[in-house]
Order: C-alpha cells, then structure tokens, then sequence
C-alpha cells in the first residue's frame, strides 16, 4: 500500500540513533500551538504518495551513508495516523534487518497494537505533563496520550521522551522538575531532550493562511534550553 | 656505498633499501608506527609555545591594522641566502627560520614579473630601492616578459575578456612540493652527490637538443641551490650537510629546505608535503630513548607549524580579489593509508590536529586529512571533533587518489595530488566553461564587452534556443577554446623554467620528474544547469542591437544538478569528460600529462561578476558556486543527493587535478550533542568518500553567526571557516565574499 508524506530527510541526524532517512508523514489530529511543519496537518493536503518498497528502496540508495547504526524514522505529522501504511512498511525494513523509529505525539487513540510490537525505537513527544496545559498546547484531551504511554509501558518499549520548551509556557525549572518527575515513573527511557522553540515555521502559517498564535513569543534561548535540559540528569 | 655512514644519525632505523638511493617513502614504510588510539595522550602548549605565539598574535594584529602588510623589505631581492636571520622571540624558539630578517617582513620577487611586484609594492606604499630595480629593467628580463613575447593575439582576447582568468603570467607558478623530508634524512651533502651523479654524461643527446641542455642546466642550478640551503642553515647556525640525528633535528633541517623555496619563489601556492608520520619516527626514536618528552614534542610541532603560519607573499589588490584572505596554501597532508588494511596514522597525525586547539584555529597550514575507510576509528573521530571546533580541515579521499599516486604523494594547495619528491605540477589555472557556453550561442563575442574573441562561429538567432544546435556549437567552441588554454600553458611553462626556474624545489625532487600540467574549470555548475535549462525548458535569449544574448527567460522547471538526478548529471559528466579529452588531444611541453580540476577556491566570485547572465537563470555579475559545487540552493533535495552529484564527477584520468566540494552545515543538525555530532560526521566523511569523491571542507556553523561576523568583526577575531579547498579568516574576506559564503546552501533541520 501507499503512504501520504510532505517530505524526505535524506540525512536525518538529530530524529534517532546514527543517520536516518527520515518520513514525515501527512495527517494530525493535534494542532499545537508552537507546530512548525502546518503543512503536515491534512492528511490530503500537499503530499506525495510512496509505497514501502519505495522506501526500501531510497533506503538502499544511501545505505552507505547510513551504515550500521542508521535507520529509518517515521516522524509527521503523526505518523501513527497512518498505522498501516507504518506497519507494513516497518515489517518490510525489519526483514531487511533496518532499524525503524516512529517520531509520535501518541495522541491518535488506537490501532498501533502491531507497530508497538515491532518498531525499536519510540520517540515520544511530551507536549505536556498536566492534562490542562496538554489541552492547552495540542487542543485536544490527554486520555489517548496517556493509553499511548501506558501501552509503551507494557510492551517495554524503548523511549526517547521530548518536549519542546516555549518561551512564557513552559520554560521555567517548576515544569521541568514536574517532567523529571513524571519520567522517573516510565521504564526503558533512553534519552529525554528539551527541545527550543523557534519561530522558523511562521512563513508556513503565512502560506497556509493560518493564524500563527505565537506571533508575540520570542524563541526559546538555546543556551538556556540545554541548561535546564540539565536539570533532567 | 657505506650502508652504516651515518651510524649516528641513522641509529635503531630499519631497512636498508632506502640508504641505497633516495627513497623516503621506503624509510617511512620500514620504520613508522602506526597509531590507533585516542587523543588523550595530547599535551597542551609549553611556556615556550605560548610566548612565541602571543608574541606572533601581536605582530599579525599590527598586521591587519596595517591593512594587511606589516612591512616590506625593498633594499634586497628574493633569493635563498638574500636575508640575515630573523627570530621572533629568538630565547623561546625552538624551531628557527624566518623568510626574511624579521616576522611578516615580506620579499620583493621580481622573476615572475617587474610589473606585478612593483604594483604590490605601490599599493602598500612602499618603493624599491632604485639600483636593484635597475638590475630588471635594464639588465634582465622576467618569466612576465617572456610570456608576453610569446603570447599570440587570441590568448591575449581570451585573457582580457575573462574567458581565462588567473593564469600564472606574471608572478610565480607556485604548486610545486619539493621533498624537504630528504635534507633531514640524508643531509645536504648526500643530495648534492646524487643530483653530480645525474651530471656525468658525457654528451648531449641529439635526439632532444633542447631538453639534454636544459636539463643540465637545471640540475647544475639544483646543486647549487642545495649548497645555499646549507648555507643559509649555517647562518641559523645550524649544520645540515649530515642527516638530523633527533626530531628537532628533523623538523628544523626539512623547515629549512621548505624556507629556501618560500625565500626564493612567490608561487600562489607553497605546499608543505607529507611530513607528520615522517616526523613521527624521530620523535617515537627520542621518546623510546628518554630524550623527549610528549609537552616537548608538541612544542616542536606547535612552533614548527607557528612558523608555517607566517609564510607571506606580497600581493596586489586584485590578486587579493581573486584569493581572498591573503592565502599561501602551505598545504600539509595528514594520515591517509599504506594499504588496503594498514594506516599512516600517527600519534604525529594528532599533533598536528592538535595546534588547531593549542594556538587556536587557524587558516594556515592548510591542514588536510587523507581519510580512508581504513583509518583508525579514534583518529577519524579527533579530526571530525576538531573539524566541528574549528572548522579548519579539509578531507581528501585517500582511497580515491592512492590508487593513481601509491601511498608517498602530497596535496599542492588546495585538492593536487602528486608523487612527493617524483611528480611536479606546471598550474593552468582555470577557464570559464559558463562564458564559453555563451560564446558558442553569441557566436563568439563576449557578452559583456560585445568583442569578438573567437572567430569562426556563428550568432544563433533561434527564439527558443535549441538543445542539439546549441551542444554541438558548445563543442566545436570547447575544442577551440582548449587549443588555446593549451597554448597558453605551454608558454607559460616554457618561460617560467627559462626565466624563474623553482632551483631549491627541484633540487628535491628526482631529477627525471614526471610533470603534471593542471587545467581547471570555472562556472562548472552554471554551465551544467544551462545545458539542462535548454534541454528540459525553454529558454528564449533577450537580445541586444549586437544580437548577443544579454539575458534569457526561462519558461518550465528542468533538473538541476545537486539533486542526484541522472537527467542532468549525466550532463555534467558529460561535459567534463569532453573538455578534457579535448585538452588531452594537444602536446604539453615536456611531455606533461594533462590534469583538470573542479576548483575555484574563491574566484568564483571574480568570474561570476565578468560573466554575463546564463541560460540556468543566473543574473549578469552573480557569483558562480565554488569548485564542483551546486549553485547556492539548488541542491533542494538534501544534502546526500547534493554530495552524490558531486561524487559522480570523474575523477581518475579525468578531474585528476581535484573536485572541490564545500558542505556547510549548522551544528543543531548534525546531532543532539557533541558525541553525536562526531559520530555523524564521521559517517558523513564515510559515506562520502566510500563513492569514490575526492574532496570535501566541512563547515560546521550558523548562518546567524555569520552574519553577525560580518557585521560585527571584532566579535569573531580568529573565526575560520572552508572556502573551497582552503580555509580563510572570515574577516579577512571583503562583504561579497562574505556574502557569498552566506548565500551557499546550508543544509539546515527540517
């Protein structure tokens, strides 16, 4: 079957172990304030269609670079929206011995049973640890992100937690202890990263037509980001 | 021979075969140690150390206030054994030499050319001395002179309309590395006895009058270049006539040959060869010994590479345009392979990595790792490290040239590769294949100056331009334009053996040299992106009253090189293939065997602003991209498609001469953190060169720093960054130049 994507990182270096092709899948049911890939908000909006062995094959076009500790990420949108097209494309590059990754918010409700079971690694966005604030950012209730968790939770699954940090939201030590906190609880997390936000998505808004609703915040101050990054060791 | 002649000298060293004749290579193979471990046994700078570089940091800050030229000596002409000793800080040198009597003073050369120096001089506001400007202008005549009695009517249009550009018409050649490891392992006195032997024959060969006689002539000037050497040494009071008996030995003995040829020649580029893993066998014979110690060590590189940082050339404004950045190129090549399993690494190669950190970054030396699938783990991550530090590395792929060169060979500026000591390069500069591209559709009539430079072609008239017509145009315009590039070289060449002969680095090579003859190229991606406009668009000329098509519209998308699409890389391999074949259809003087490279180090900016606007849709007076690069922002598609493109070019017996390739790329994308940024480079650097590239700078930076350094210079005092196979203090470029490093693509996180 055939996949919705918006675009292709060839040399993905920051969305998982080693150098990554990376997907970004079409489609989310979130519409978080700070987003700055809009354009991957309709399923059927500006994509292109790819099947898995296209993937498999533009995989094998790079291999080289990719070398043993690279991989695959499946990043969005969400990628999850698109479970089966996910599923099977992971079920054909886990037969090529490729490592896979899915770059999710958790947020979709269901039907990742079977990518869960296979995928190795997780990179799970944390937009928020109370459910208001969660509510607040993504405008949507926290109850699937939390089935999401707990699934990871059962079946082991390796983690990489995200959150990205917004200049008057959540840039204060307060909500960082709060996130260390709550991390504590997850087993099998590998890495947590704070990530800074920036405002280089704004143009996109622009061309969609969208109202930018951070138009007044600054971004977020690297310097500063990594130092509270710090306060999670 | 004696095989235990220099008992002393020699002591603990394997082999034998390199004390029969002059074989360094075979010296190093028997006797280096190959390194695999990590950077931790590196020791930081001596008091020694930093007293000389303060003391140096000082005077180059004199320097730049003094616009870029601290002083010049204008009583006395270049020449080996011309200066008195000059120090720095003489108590805390550890290694000694300077070109003339003090640090930065620059010479007045006057074999390439009187017309050039005295520029140089009148832009600095000095003025030379009367009676040695009397001995050029009344007595002798110059390589410039020469070349201009000689030059034939088309080479002079060509010239000034910008078609061929940067010729080495009137000031030194430069590119040549002399084998300066031979003084250290053999002692002048050896080198003087082999070069007398070559002088034995009893008659002159009748069937090449010309080259038996000039041949001795040369080897006559070897000698006593060499004898100069060792003078000169003396006057540092050193003796070098015997091998350097221990590593301070070593690095002072071959510095002193690298002086002679800085002292004598002003060629653009001055390399320094493939000396480190060489050192490095003195320096493991101290250390085994207790003579040395690892601080003691370093010190010797961290001075002897303070020295190479002082090498200067006087220069005018518009060679400054072409060059930015005041570059000598004392290229140094670091690591690289022996075979297929076994590196040159060691723990030399560090060292030399290391003076980056312990006297900060720098542009020269230019430092150059060979990299190889092959090299130790630990050494490719310290270079990719100090790489993401400094940015000032440039990777060559060892398993692309070492094939065509064996493991002995040495970059010449920025991306020439040659046989250390046994292979020499006559530069060619480069010519404009985007202006030829034009004169074959205006029918050979400069774009900008409306003058007919070619004759024999025809205006095309065509509303739309018509892919087939305009290609076969392009070539029979290639196939003219290569006979006169190589009757410009051949003159060029002829007359700088005659007139300004390179005697103390000739003196260190064998004396049946094979030459190399180095054509380049320009506007590469332009060129090809045209092509491709023509081909898969439609391009309609916009013409003048003269009928030369002044700009063009283009009408639908076309494949653009850099996006790894066969559509039109296939026409870039095309391209360049044809242009040399051309080139090789043509006798070299001497024999050479014709090379071509992709490399425009910074000039593309210079040939941008005399090229008209090209099919591609770049406007009149745009900068070209640099070397074998995409044109800024067309490789769209990533930055792998954009480094595949380029691995494409050929480079064996095609580009042989180097494919420059500069990648920038902002420091939050290339990983989370340092470890990972490391580790991605290295699979980068890996994943590259596996395709058979040739030659990569990494620039791992921010644009919004850059823009800062522009606009607020004094804030980035030593910030270095990769300009097209060397590095240059980024404020040392003027504002196009650094708008043009700004504008190349940056492949950014999405």
């Amino acid at each position: 079957m055939e996949g919705k994507i918006t675009d292709i990182e060839t040399m993905g270096l920051v969305d998982g172990p080693g150098m990554r092709l990376v997907l970004f899948l079409s489609g989310c049911n979130l519409r978080c304030q700070y987003c700055h890939n809009p354009e991957t908000w309709n399923l059927n909006g500006n994509t292109q269609t790819l099947s898995s062995e296209d993937v498999l094959k533009k995989f094998k076009k790079y291999s080289v670079y990719y070398g043993e500790h690279g991989g695959v990420t499946f990043s969005g949108g969400e990628p999850l929206m698109q479970s089966k097209f996910v599923l099977e494309t992971i079920k054909l590059l886990k037969e090529n011995g490729i490592h896979t990754a899915i770059d999710t918010a958790g947020g979709v409700g269901g039907g990742y049973d079977e990518v869960l079971d296979l995928v190795d690694l997780v990179i799970l966005d944390i937009k928020a640890v109370e459910a208001d604030e969660y509510k607040f950012i993504t405008g949507q209730e926290k109850t699937n992100f939390d089935k999401f968790l707990t699934a990871c939770i059962n079946k082991n699954k390796k983690l990489w937690l995200r959150q990205v940090i917004v200049p008057g939201i959540n840039d204060d030590e307060s909500h960082v202890k709060l996130l260390k906190e709550f991390a504590k609880k997850i087993p099998n997390v590998e890495r947590i990263e704070l990530l800074p936000y920036h405002s280089l998505g704004k143009s996109k808004y622009e061309e969609l037509g969208i109202e930018y609703r951070l138009k007044d915040t600054p971004d977020m101050n690297k310097q500063r980001c990594s130092e509270l990054e710090k306060l999670l060791k | 021979m004696d095989n235990n002649l220099f008992e002393n000298e020699w002591k603990g060293f394997r082999g034998d075969d390199w004390k029969q004749e002059i074989n360094v290579s075979a010296f190093i193979d028997a006797n280096y140690t190959e390194y695999k471990g990590d950077d931790s046994f590196l020791a930081g700078p001596t008091a020694k150390t930093t007293a000389v570089w303060n003391r140096c940091k000082e005077l180059l800050d004199e320097e730049t206030k003094k616009g870029g030229c601290l002083d010049v000596e204008t009583n006395i002409l270049s020449g080996i054994t011309a200066f008195a000793p000059g120090y720095i800080d003489k108590e805390n040198e550890v290694i000694v030499g300077l070109q003339t009597d003090a640090p930065l003073k620059r010479i007045v050369n006057m074999y390439g050319g009187t017309k050039i120096a005295l520029k140089a001089l009148e832009a600095h506001g000095y003025k030379l001395n009367e009676e040695v400007l009397k001995h050029f202008t009344t007595y002798r005549k110059t390589h410039n002179d020469g070349v201009f009695d000689a030059y034939t009517p088309i080479i002079r249009r060509a010239r000034s309309n910008g078609l061929l550009t940067g010729l080495p018409d009137g000031y030194g050649r430069g590119r040549i590395i002399g084998d300066y490891r031979r003084i250290a392992l053999y002692g002048i006195d050896r080198l003087i006895e082999e070069k007398q032997k070559d002088l034995t024959g009893e008659y002159i060969n009748e069937d090449d009058i010309d080259e038996s006689i000039r041949l001795r002539e040369e080897v006559s000037e070897q000698i006593r270049a060499l004898g100069k050497i060792k003078e000169m040494a003396a006057s540092y009071g050193f003796d070098i006539s015997k091998p350097a008996s221990n590593a301070r030995e070593a690095i002072q003995w071959a510095y002193f040959g690298y002086l002679a040829g800085a002292k004598e020649n002003n060629g653009a580029a001055t390399s320094m060869g493939r000396d480190s893993t060489f050192f490095d066998v003195y320096i493991e014979r101290d250390l085994a010994n207790g003579t040395l110690t690892e601080a003691e060590a370093q010190e010797l590189v961290d001075q002897f590479v303070i020295k190479l940082r002082l090498i200067r050339h006087l220069r005018t404004p518009d060679y400054d345009e072409l060059f930015a950045g005041d570059p000598t190129w004392v290229t140094e090549s670091i690591a690289g392979m022996i075979n297929e399993s076994r590196s040159l690494t060691t723990k030399n190669s560090f060292r030399f990595l290391h003076t980056l950190i312990n006297l900060e970054p720098s542009a020269e030396p230019n430092l150059t790792v060979l990299w190889a699938k092959g090299l130790p783990e630990n050494f490719k991550k310290y270079a990719a490290k100090i790489s993401i530090k400094t940015d000032s590395i440039q990777y060559e792929g060892d398993d692309t040239m070492r094939p065509l060169y064996g493991h002995d060979y040495a970059i010449a500026c920025c991306v020439s590769s040659m046989k250390e000591g046994k292979q020499m390069q006559f530069f060619g500069a480069r010519c404009n294949l985007a202006k030829s591209l034009l004169y074959a559709i205006n029918g050979g009539y400069d774009e900008k100056s409306g003058k007919l430079v070619i004759d024999g072609f025809e205006k095309d008239t065509d509303e739309i331009l018509n892919y087939e017509k305009v290609r076969k145009e392009y070539s029979r315009m290639m196939q003219k334009i290569a006979k006169i590039y190589v009757d410009a070289n051949n003159i060029i060449h002829y007359m700088h053996d005659k007139y300004a002969y390179e005697a103390s680095q000739m003196a260190l090579h064998d004396t049946n040299v094979e030459r190399l003859m180095a054509f380049g190229v320009a506007g590469f991606s332009s060129a090809v992106d045209s092509l491709s406009a023509i081909k898969y668009a439609k391009v309609k000329p916009i013409r003048n009253e003269q009928g030369i098509a002044v700009d063009f519209e283009v009408e639908g998308d076309f494949p653009k090189y850099g996006n790894d699409d066969e559509r039109v890389d296939s026409l870039a391999v095309e391209l360049v293939q044809e242009f040399f074949d051309d080139i090789d259809s043509h006798k070299l003087y001497r024999n050479a065997k014709p090379t071509l490279s992709l490399l425009t180090i910074t000039s593309n900016v210079m040939y941008g602003q005399k090229t008209g606007s090209t099919p591609d849709g770049r406007k009149a007076g745009e900068a070209f991209a640099p070397g074998a690069n995409p044109m800024h922002g067309r490789d769209a598609t990533g930055a792998l498609n954009s480094l595949n493109s380029v691995a494409k070019i050929p480079f064996a017996n095609c580009c042989q001469d180097g494919v420059s390739n500069t990648f920038s790329i902002v420091p939050s994308a290339l990983g989370n953190n340092e470890e990972e940024q490391v580790n991605n480079l290295v699979q980068i650097l890996d994943g590259y060169f596996a395709q058979g590239a040739q030659h990569i700078n990494v620039n791992v930076l921010n644009r919004e720093l850059l823009i800062d350094a522009m606009n607020n210079p004094w804030k980035y005092p030593t910030l270095t960054i990769r300009v097209s196979g060397y590095a240059v203090n980024f404020n040392k470029l003027d504002r196009a130049h650094q708008e043009e490093v700004i504008a190349r693509t940056f492949h950014e996180k999405r």
